[in-house]
């Protein structure tokens, strides 16, 4: 059968926007998980002024609106005589918003770990470092899976303000075809369809992550 | 008794939280070989001193001399040095969830002692066996009992080579039936010649292992003495007392 000249086009340009989305996704994931922990760590353990600075990135970013952020560092910047590509923009804009929103589920778990945990470390010759590194973020990290893999599914459905700073992902490449054609319909329930299929293959991922960090106690299959 | 080698020299802690004095002046010395009980009412300060000594809990005042040296309590080197030749044994276990009875036992072995990893787990296994869990390493500690878990703290304190190891009661938070798996690896520790201080209601233990008793009340050592200075039959100590309202509500079963 033959696809009719819309779906020719429309499927091939989803693809490619696809394939940028995954793009911007995966760094910005990464990325905002490693500075979720580092913020989390420090906003929790760091000394006051920079438990402070942490405190202060964490409002601004999970207070103000995303898209305002991608504004800023595309077309605010720019005056400041800084430079971005709309995928530079949008990967760092992506970063720091999901590591604010990280930092405040790393927070939480940290401080959830018993004080018992930190002195049985100590009373051994831990440094404080050591003990928060090999003995509080081990078991946080376990205690935040779930809060952190939930923002990294949120990430993929706002990595679509991308578009919105001109770097053509998923909806920016459907938005295209959808205005050439006229049909908002057909593209949008199919965009949507790519993202239900992206999400669906990170919480199979996140599902993994969380059998491979399983521990007896921590939690969940336990009777 | 010989005239054994001092080795710790606690003077003069004081600590307090907020308006509330824990420690008030405490002094003790404890020498080579030498095993410490502490006693008295909850809210008397055993916990908070044994913290103290340990650096758990910085004192505001006092001073803590190992083999006679003062130890720089602002210096963290000296602070980490300190604690590894002076163990720690909680009332809760406190080991690592994440972590099994095994790794319990290596990780500070490996972290702290930089040791390799072969050695550290042959180490392990040895203090793993040693309190009788050799059959135990790779569980975790969710799936062991509390006197199993108590073992693997104390084997895991044991491997760090301590001179002093100090207890706060370790056996309180075991149930009846588990508090005798400990008690004896405690015995055997002092068959061997630890030295130890120990925050303890166990009856068995005051008597039989202690050879200074340490009546705390207030934050302040009220009585001490030989347990047979402060519990011989006839004597009218605070300390007698005590022990007496212990062994009424049917602790004393040793």
């Amino acid at each position: 059968m033959e696809l009719s000249q819309f779906y020719q086009d429309l499927l091939p340009a989803l693809n490619k926007g696809v394939i940028m989305s995954i793009a911007l996704i995966i760094p910005s994931a990464l990325g905002g998980v490693c500075i979720g922990i580092a913020a989390g760590s420090l906003r929790t353990y760091g000394p006051k002024f920079i438990r402070k600075l942490c405190d202060g990135y964490a409002a601004v970013f999970r207070g103000t609106p995303l898209v305002i952020q991608l504004f800023v560092l595309y077309y605010g910047l720019p005056n400041l005589g800084i430079y971005f590509s709309p995928y530079g923009a949008a990967v760092t804009g992506f970063m720091l918003c999901s590591g604010a929103y990280q930092s405040e589920y790393v927070r939480g778990a940290l401080l959830s770990i018993k004080r018992g945990q930190y002195w049985g470390a100590q009373a051994l010759g831990f440094s404080s470092f050591q003990t928060v590194f090999w003995i509080i973020i081990p078991q946080a990290m376990r205690r935040a899976l779930h809060g952190c893999g939930n923002e990294i599914i949120y990430l993929i459905k706002y990595s679509s303000l991308a578009y919105i700073v001109t770097c053509m992902e998923l909806t920016g490449e459907g938005n295209t075809i959808a205005t050439e054609y006229f049909r908002f319909t057909e593209v949008f329930m199919m965009v949507g369809l790519y993202y239900l299929v992206l999400v669906s293959c990170a919480m199979l991922i996140l599902k993994k992550v969380e059998q491979w960090l399983h521990v007896p106690g921590f939690g969940h299959q336990e009777s | 008794m010989t005239a054994a080698k001092t080795i710790l020299e606690v003077e003069g802690l004081h600590k307090s939280f907020g308006d509330n004095t824990i420690l008030k002046g405490v002094s003790l010395t404890l020498k080579e070989g030498e095993i410490k009980v502490l006693i008295g009412p909850s809210g008397g300060g055993k916990s908070t001193l044994l913290q103290c000594i340990n650096c758990l809990v910085t004192p505001e005042s006092g001073t803590i001399s190992l083999h006679g040296n003062t130890v720089n309590l602002e210096n963290k080197k000296e602070l980490y040095q300190l604690r590894q030749r002076v163990g720690m044994i909680f009332q809760e276990f406190n080991l690592f969830d994440h972590l099994t009875a095994l790794e319990n036992v290596t990780i500070a072995l490996r972290k702290v002692k930089n040791f390799s990893k072969v050695s550290a787990e042959k180490r392990a296994r040895l203090e793993l066996e040693q309190v009788g869990l050799g059959d135990k390493t790779d569980l975790y500690p969710a799936q062991l009992s509390g006197g199993q878990k108590q073992r693997v703290a104390i084997a895991r304190t044991l491997a760090m080579d301590p001179e002093v190891l100090l207890l706060d009661e370790p056996t309180s938070a075991l149930d009846p039936e588990l508090v005798g798996e400990v008690i004896a690896v405690i015995k055997a520790l002092a068959a061997k010649g630890m030295t130890m201080i120990m925050a303890t209601h166990q009856i068995s233990l005051i008597s039989g292992l202690a050879q200074n008793v340490l009546f705390m009340e207030n934050g302040v050592i009220a009585e001490q003495g030989s347990p047979k200075e402060l519990l011989g039959a006839g004597k009218q100590t605070r300390t007698q007392g005590f022990c007496d309202r212990l062994s009424d509500l049917g602790e004393g079963g040793s």
